[in-house]
């Protein structure tokens, strides 16, 4: 259906033309049918599951929810039985979603970066494998990936029996990854709030130093003060409770590892294909962002007399900064959506969970309603993101 | 005024490390301290990680023996490939009938080899593509000309991840150039409905579509009528490639000028003729680069149907590898398929590259 604009010759006849050459009114009409479409497609299949879900007696709404899950869910940030409520296993799965998101995200723009960064290296064999990686992960698709981290956990790895010790603290067998832990005692407490107040403090340091570098002109060095006080403050903490060293060391017990932190196989694998797929997006991203800033910007600032890290610091970086950031997130938003994958290799990711759901339940409509409902939040949220980002940038230009 | 001095004609030769392989080493590899150790640290890596892999996929391996030999041997077993190929590409098809499937693909592969050339892109290559797909999926359905009919369920393989991912494109492209077009429509209702429906489904990973189409589906449908799975899966691609493609052409209408609508005005053309001979064929074609890009991720998920026990390529392999009798040969089988795939895509990604260059001329 294409909206028709009435022809620019008009203006010799300034009578009123009939309506269906009328633009204003004839916009009117497409509007009026197309809502009508909608609606009638809309009420046709609105009524055709009514009948569908009486006559199979599925219930609706979200009552469910309330009910006992009854099924396990094998890895859980939170407190988890097969005895709880349907909305605890959701929450369970939405927090496992957003565990591999977020550490697929912080490890993605770190490997990403640096494989962008060595694609430009002078080093003429890194740039190459760089290159290598970039081609050959971009173009694999990501749920061949995840299988083949997955077939590589479970076949290439030994029992736990004969479980890989590369070093010491750390076994790869088939049950995942296990590695030794320091020991739980209030230091850690401690120092993760020394942290925090370091780093709380370090923002506000900051912005005292670039107001008074732009009244005075005097530079503080907050940023490199900040870096110093985040490793040697909460070491002190870490000092003052009594410097405690003891290791959680996995030990072998029958067929399994007991102590230290596991890392199931399917999460590893998940990761790994996720991270890797996804870098490579991003190392070209800021491959392009980098590209982006012109030598004239680069041999300027070095007329002006900065100094090399000053030059990266002050001039490339926020002007590449500008460039990458936009289709960064939408990778990052990628990366979450890819996590949905999950399902396929039996992570129990939130897709996962509601799944298992509907196959208990038989409410499709309210279950994959769920899925929607959680991502477009996630997508949304990041939009509002980026369009705030994108304003504040823009004040930026000239 | 005295002669100017002759230069000697005795030529010095030029210092070793300026020429040949050896300025090249030390430009390229060698040029500063850490560029040195760099260099050293990845070759003692590679050292360490490509002798083995060699060794294990080239010297200690079998490429086409029983699944007995595999078991002695520490390399790889190849011969899973060639062992179950028919399975892995043609799946379920009936016996005596592989020439459809092979005919189908190979008609593809030459629509695809024929468009390439930019000189025979004209109308008459929009029909070429529309008739050639009619034909593949005649070819694969059969019923006429003697043909035995082979039911949808039965297509799997290549052929099914090629029929998803090439029905989708050609399907999704017009359908994402009106949602582009309704986007940018003066008209609030048309605009309302076109951005509620891009932005729910960028919003939302494919996964979600195709659940919709294999379990919720079926209750939108009256009693006793029922659409087939494959069917529904491509609709779910279609209707998800259209919403992404719907953006970048977008992205083209919104690069258009202002003059070149008020030239197409002041020409008398209306809006379908301003549209259809001024601004799409400029908008379409600065936005190629991204399409293709488009296209290629649409191509790589449609290994996403295997989550819905659509029996594309990925989901043939994966049932290869669950056979005892191959059970623990995963690797290969995926190292096989990560081929298979990565041909297609980077033939894409590059014919990508080389058109972006050859359309980079301005207006």
């Amino acid at each position: 259906m294409q909206p028709q604009q009435p022809p620019a010759t008009d203006v010799l006849k300034p009578s009123t033309p009939p309506f269906w050459r009328d633009e204003a009114k004839r916009a009117l009409v497409f509007q009026v049918l197309a809502l009508l479409i909608v609606a009638l497609v809309s009420y046709y299949l609105y009524s055709n599951t009514q009948t569908n879900l009486e006559r199979q007696s599925i219930a609706t709404g979200f009552g469910f929810l309330d009910k006992e899950a009854s099924f396990e869910i094998g890895e859980t940030l939170i407190e988890y039985s097969a005895a709880d409520t349907y909305t605890r296993a959701l929450l369970v799965g939405a927090l496992n979603t957003i565990k591999v998101s977020f550490i697929g995200i912080v490890l993605t723009i770190i490997l990403g970066t640096v494989v962008g960064i060595t694609r430009l290296s002078s080093n003429w064999l890194i740039s190459k494998l760089a290159g290598a990686y970039i081609e050959v992960m971009q173009n694999i698709p990501v749920l061949l990936q995840l299988f083949f981290w997955y077939a590589i956990f479970y076949e290439a790895f030994p029992s736990p029996r004969q479980a890989l010790n590369p070093f010491d603290g750390l076994f790869l067998c088939n049950r995942g990854m296990i590695f030794a832990v320091p020991e739980a005692h209030p230091a850690h407490g401690a120092m993760g709030w020394t942290l925090l107040l370091v780093l709380i403090g370090g923002y506000f340091l900051n912005r005292w130093g670039r107001r008074r570098q732009a009244a005075t002109g005097i530079p503080f060095p907050a940023l490199r003060l900040t870096f110093a006080a985040a490793i040697i403050l909460p070491l002190l903490a870490w000092a003052v409770y009594g410097a405690p060293t003891a290791m959680d060391i996995p030990e072998l017990r029958g067929f399994n590892f007991q102590g230290g932190v596991t890392v199931s196989p399917e999460f590893s694998a998940l990761l790994l294909g996720l991270v890797i797929y996804t870098s490579a997006f991003v190392a070209e991203i800021v491959r392009a962002g980098i590209q982006s800033v012109g030598r004239g910007q680069i041999e300027a600032a070095m007329a002006v007399g900065l100094k090399p890290g000053q030059v990266l610091h002050l001039v490339v970086l926020p002007q590449a900064l500008r460039v990458i950031i936009p289709p960064l997130t939408s990778q990052m938003l990628n990366l979450t959506k890819n996590s949905s994958l999950a399902i396929a290799i039996g992570y129990a990711d939130f897709v996962a969970v509601t799944n298992t759901m509907i196959n208990q339940t038989g409410q499709a409509i309210e279950g994959v309603a769920l899925i929607m409902l959680v991502f477009l939040f996630f997508s949304l949220s990041t939009s509002l993101f980026m369009n705030w980002y994108n304003k504040k940038m823009a004040l930026v230009e000239r | 005024m005295s002669e100017p001095t002759q230069p000697s004609r005795e030529y010095l030769a030029a210092p070793v490390l300026k020429i040949g392989a050896l300025a090249w080493l030390k430009d390229n590899l060698f040029n500063s301290w850490y560029n040195s150790l760099l260099t050293v640290i990845t070759l003692l890596g590679l050292w360490y990680l490509v002798p083995p892999f060699f060794k294990w996929a080239f010297v200690d391996s079998l490429w086409n023996s029983s699944a007995e030999a595999c078991r002695d041997i520490d390399g790889a077993c190849w011969s899973i490939i060639p062992n179950n190929i028919k399975f892995i590409i043609l799946g379920f098809f009936p016996n005596g009938e592989e020439w459809r499937p092979l005919l189908a693909m190979f008609l593809l592969l030459a629509l695809v080899v024929y468009s390439k050339e930019r000189s025979r892109w004209n109308k008459y290559l929009g029909w070429f593509w529309v008739s050639g797909l009619i034909v593949m999926g005649t070819l694969m359905y059969g019923g006429i000309f003697g043909m035995t009919v082979v039911e949808t369920a039965q297509w799997s393989g290549l052929p099914l991840t090629m029929m998803l991912s090439f029905f989708g494109m050609v399907a999704a492209y017009p359908l994402g150039v009106l949602l582009a077009l309704g986007r940018r429509s003066k008209m609030p209702a048309i605009k309302t409905l076109c951005v509620v429906y891009i932005e729910m489904i960028r919003g939302v990973p494919l996964i979600s579509l195709l659940f919709m189409s294999s379990i919720m589906f079926p209750l939108f449908l009256p009693d006793g009528m029922t659409i087939d799975k494959v069917l529904r899966a491509q609709v779910a691609i279609i209707l998800f490639t259209a919403a992404y493609i719907a953006e970048v052409v977008r992205g083209g209408l919104q690069a258009m000028p202002r003059g070149q609508y008020e030239a197409a005005d002041s020409l008398g053309l209306n809006y379908r003729q301003t549209m259809r001979l001024i601004i799409l064929p400029q908008a379409l074609k600065i936005v190629i680069p991204p399409t293709v890009g488009i296209l290629l991720s649409a191509f790589k998920d449609t290994s996403l149907v295997v989550i819905i026990a659509l029996y594309d390529v990925l989901k043939t392999t994966k049932v290869t590898l669950s056979n005892p009798k191959w059970t623990g040969y995963s690797t290969e089988a995926y190292i096989f398929l990560a081929v298979l795939y990565f041909i297609c895509c980077y033939a894409m990604s590059s014919y990508s590259r080389r058109l972006e260059k050859e359309l980079h001329t301005g207006y």
